[in-house]
């Protein structure tokens, strides 16, 4: 799925999502849910905008001196017993991955949620080589049935409601008496619960991604509520993980204080139900655990944003508070994007990774509101970016000729601001004679895009320059009021 | 050029550096050594009964339950409880805690199972390495006597936590752990553990038991 | 007694009115309730020259069109002790963005940040820096007040309307749900992705309707606009003001996307 981005037909995929009643009913849980629940366990904690602040500058620190940290997270691994591969691009880190998995004799991969493994496509891949890649955290597991993308980076399945994944279990679980209930969200808990749970004991391989890569240990760090994570990182002979380099932090106290933030930020909760820190394989006196652990450090493009405009997206740490909050975001949900990062950190990262010639409706499709911003973790500046990629198209010429032409049209008067003053009087005086009996347009040439849904309210007539100009020649007192 | 070299040299061009200048290695060198703190929370940091209690009402808060227990020689009659209670059979899936070595488990006829879990297990039994009241959180380090896998398959995690290892947050625990393991070593694996298993992937309704442990039920030991 | 009052006009702040290219184009009377606001309150106005803040083009991408239109602006209203505008966008623009277009610039930086650093938004300038705790104003009925984005966020305007309304006689004040979510204007936004917008939009509107006022208040007109105008597509019949309107006690003007003739004529 995410190997064809469809981010060039964003609008077309707005209109689809617009017209889904489907999604339209599941996206309402976005709103209220995520939104509350952040507002209400921040409230909780005195110091959680200080600890924005210290979370930001973590990872600024950790960006500044990304190679250093990443040498020495590299040596700390090795130490630990191990294995560190660096890939450049997303067809490296398949390769990667998909030998040390022939070198297992791998059969079936289990995954935890990773969406580093959506931006290489790697099930694909894994299914090209003959190895069957099963998803196991409960709202990826309902997408790979479904063979959809999923929608959101934390909740993959909130496009769905629970009627549409009774059906997919109904039509994939056909072992399992057809004639069972399950008209309960819970129930279709616990048949997951099942079915994964022979599937999990079965894996010759678990690939996870991480949410944080600690440099002073040569730790990997998963953040899950499911236990999932874990089941796929401890069962399995070999455990891999996929993180692209920009989730290095310096130590163990500082990724404490990145924790603080990130699960508040993305469900609500204080702390996540599973936090766990993997370093290096099993040792010799455990009894459990891989016998061995590989990290595949992936670039794809990241080092080339360091040092530009678009730095600051590198301190994301994939919490989803943004399009939980995003009202472009609550439209449309996560597919119309087109491809594995929705709302704002999308509308930021794809343009990166895809080039803004095929992603630039993502940055342009946004009021900048700035409530994204308002609620990063780490301050990322989501709105100013979405503007750099827009001066970017501007540059290239890759706006609609309609849109430049528009705004040079506009800036031609407003430079001459006595010619300003007198088109726009006369023409206001036109429209607002036009407008008069109903006091709105129902239509207006060039703006079908608001007309369609909209009346335009009609001007007032003249404008305020050219009566205030009446206003202070016709009064004493240069115009003050009386 | 290995992919390496040329991200590791990416990443220095981009940022205008060498990689050899000597006042951003000793910045990082002192970052590793000394691990600064960062801000400390508030709310863990109180005289230790009352990190003690703080951390049983916010466990309790993620749906753990937590009994005192107090001494270890209490727990093999505490499990019994536990177990009784939720209609379990008297069997369990145990580590081998050089703390609970000499528990005296003949009184309760709990069938005792050692080792690694299997996925057969409905309880299991693990100590902690340590409790965080800030948001009771249990730190679980893997190891021999207390292995992964019994944190995870058994529908019921049982775990035993001994009151002087809570800390009031977590960088307390990290030094406790340095501690213990020596500077920048780790156990295979260190597990926060907050509460039992859920997922909220169906339609933003939180439920429990998503593929860890249904129940978490702490013991608290006050000896 | 001319002492005094040289010495009186002396203190007064100079305030240069930044009308805004809506106002000045759409709907002047916002200007004029602007003014007399501000001359209440003790500011001696003045109206320089003026065009556009340079927004539409910021936010299209062209930065060069922006600062033409900014360089115009700094030079015109530089000589003023404040600048006031009555719209959030607007005054964000000038503040929050004018010193980033021009931080490369040795010569126009520091004007800019000059500028920057006495613009203000109307409500807010009147209450945090004029210090004005009521308005001789009335008004019958309920009002509901959108928040928007710009003025929220940029300039963390919440209170100050909320407090000068609360002064007005006869007006009740009632909270529509989500006031603090965008309505969907976003400037080209709502043409270019129409739709989207409109589905924002109509969220608005529904939380406006459902508050039960049969008036809306806010205190930017692409805002006002952008939900006037499918308030009227929708049919229903909640009157759209600028906040100024009302706090100025000038309601006799049709409210936006209203007539402007009587239904009878």
């Amino acid at each position: 799925m995410s190997a064809h981005p469809t981010t060039k037909r964003f609008i077309a995929n707005a209109t689809e999502a617009l017209a889904d009643p489907q999604l339209q009913r599941a996206m309402t849980n976005v709103r209220s849910g995520f939104i509350d629940k952040r507002a209400a366990v921040a409230a909780k904690l005195p110091e959680f905008e200080a600890l924005r602040d210290s979370a930001r500058d973590i990872k600024n620190h950790a960006l500044a001196h990304l190679d250093l940290y990443l040498e020495q997270y590299e040596a700390n691994v090795t130490a630990a017993g191990g294995h560190v591969h660096w890939a450049r691009t997303a067809e490296e880190a398949r390769k990667i991955i998909l030998g040390i998995c022939h070198d297992a004799g791998a059969k079936t991969v289990t995954k935890g949620k990773s969406m580093i493994s959506e931006e290489i496509a790697l099930n694909a891949a894994l299914d090209a080589a003959g190895i069957v890649p099963v998803e196991t955290d409960l709202g990826e597991y309902i997408i790979q049935l479904r063979d959809e993308a999923p929608s959101h980076i934390i909740a993959p399945a909130v496009h769905l409601n629970a009627s549409q994944v009774e059906s997919d279990f109904r039509r994939v679980h056909t072992h399992l008496d057809a004639g069972r209930d399950l008209s309960e969200p819970v129930q279709l808990l616990t048949e997951a619960r099942q079915v994964l749970r022979s599937k999990f004991l079965a894996a010759d391989v678990g690939i996870t991604g991480a949410n944080f890569l600690v440099a002073e240990t040569g730790s990997s760090i998963i953040v899950t509520n499911e236990g999932n994570g874990d089941l796929t990182q401890t069962l399995p002979k070999t455990h891999i993980v996929i993180a692209s380099l920009e989730k290095i932090v310096p130590t163990l106290e500082d990724v404490s204080q990145i924790l603080r933030v990130l699960a508040r930020s993305a469900t609500g909760q204080e702390m996540s139900v599973y936090t766990t820190f993997s370093t290096g394989p099993r040792r010799a006196a455990d009894l459990d655990g891989p016998e061995n652990y590989h990290v595949v450090i992936l670039d794809n493009g990241r080092s080339s944003m360091l040092g530009t405009a678009f730095q600051d997206m590198l301190r994301c740490i994939r919490c989803g508070a943004c399009m939980n909050h995003c009202p472009v975001y609550h439209a449309v949900g996560g597919h119309a994007y087109g491809w594995v990062y929705p709302g704002p950190m999308g509308a930021v990262l794809t343009p990166t990774l895809l080039g803004v010639d095929k992603a630039g409706h993502l940055p342009n499709a946004s009021t900048f509101c700035g409530r994204c911003e308002s609620v990063c973790p780490v301050r990322i500046p989501l709105p100013k970016m979405m503007r750099h990629w827009r001066e970017a198209e501007f540059e290239r010429h890759l706006s609609p000729a309609t849109m430049r032409s528009g705004i040079k049209f506009w800036a031609f008067f407003a430079k001459r601001p006595a010619l300003y003053r007198f088109a726009t009087s006369l023409m206001m005086n036109v429209m607002g004679w036009l407008g008069r009996d109903k006091g709105r347009f129902s239509s207006v040439p060039l703006a079908s895009g608001w007309t369609d849904y909209r009346d335009f309210p009609a001007p007032q007539g003249g404008t305020f320059q050219s009566r205030y100009q009446a206003h202070r020649k016709s009064t004493p007192n240069n115009g003050r009021a009386a | 050029m290995s992919a390496r070299e040329e991200i590791l040299s990416t990443i220095r061009r981009s940022l205008g550096v060498t990689g050899q200048e000597k006042p951003r290695l000793d910045t990082v060198t002192e970052r590793l050594a000394n691990a600064p703190r960062g801000l400390t929370v508030a709310r863990g940091q109180l005289p230790h009964e009352g990190q003690v209690a703080l951390f049983k009402e916010q466990a309790e808060a993620t749906l753990a339950s937590v009994v005192d227990v107090a001494s270890y020689q209490d727990v093999p009659a505490a499990v019994a409880d536990y177990l009784r209670q939720n209609n379990l059979p008297a069997q369990l899936r145990i580590g081998s805690d050089p703390r609970m070595a000499d528990l005296d488990w003949g009184k309760t006829a709990i069938e005792l199972s050692h080792g690694p879990s299997d996925g057969n297990d409905l309880a299991g039994l693990n100590h902690a390495f340590a409790g965080v009241a800030e948001t009771g959180t249990l730190v679980m380090t893997a190891s021999a006597e207390n292995p992964t896998t019994i944190n995870f398959l058994p529908d019921h995690a049982l775990v035993v936590v001994s009151a002087k290892d809570i800390t009031g947050d977590y960088e307390t625990m990290w030094s406790n752990l340095r501690a213990r393991y020596g500077k920048g070593q780790m156990p295979r694996v260190v597990n926060w553990v907050t509460g039992p298993s859920r997922s909220g992937d169906i339609e933003q309704v939180i439920l429990l038991g998503a593929h860890g442990p249904r129940r978490v039920h702490i013991m608290v030991v006050k000896d | 007694m001319r002492l005094a009052q040289d010495k009186a006009a002396s203190r007064a702040p100079r305030v240069g009115l930044f009308v805004t290219c809506l106002v000045d184009l759409m709907r002047p009377s916002i200007g004029f309730a602007a003014l007399k606001l501000l001359e209440q309150a003790g500011c001696k106005v003045e109206v320089p020259s003026q065009t556009c803040c340079g927004q539409p083009g910021y936010n299209s991408g062209d930065r060069a069109t922006a600062r033409d239109l900014a360089e115009q602006v700094i030079r015109s209203f530089s000589h003023c002790d404040y600048v006031v505008a009555p719209s959030g966008s607007c005054a964000g623009m000038i503040k929050a963005h004018y010193p980033e277009l021009f931080a490369d610039d040795p010569n126009l930086a520091p004007k800019a940040q000059a500028l920057a650093g006495k613009t203000h938004e109307l409500i807010s300038f009147l209450v945090d820096v004029m210090k004005v705790k009521s308005v001789d104003a009335s008004f019958d009925g309920a009002v509901t007040y959108h928040d928007s984005c710009s003025g929220l966020r940029e300039l963390k305007i919440k209170n100050q309307p909320r407090q000068l309304l609360g002064s007005v006689k006869g007006l009740t004040m009632v909270e529509m749900n989500e006031s603090e979510v965008c309505c969907g204007f976003g400037g080209t936004f709502a043409v270019k992705y129409g739709e989207i917008s409109n589905s924002i939009v109509e969220k608005k509107t529904g939380n406006i309707s459902e508050s039960g006022a049969p008036t809306l208040l806010a205190g930017d007109l692409g805002c006002l606009l952008n939900m006037a105008g499918k308030l009227a597509r929708e049919g229903k019949s909640i009157e759209v003001r600028h906040v100024a309107e009302v706090l100025a006690g000038m309601t006799d003007e049709p409210p936006i996307g209203a007539p402007r003739v009587s239904a009878q004529s």
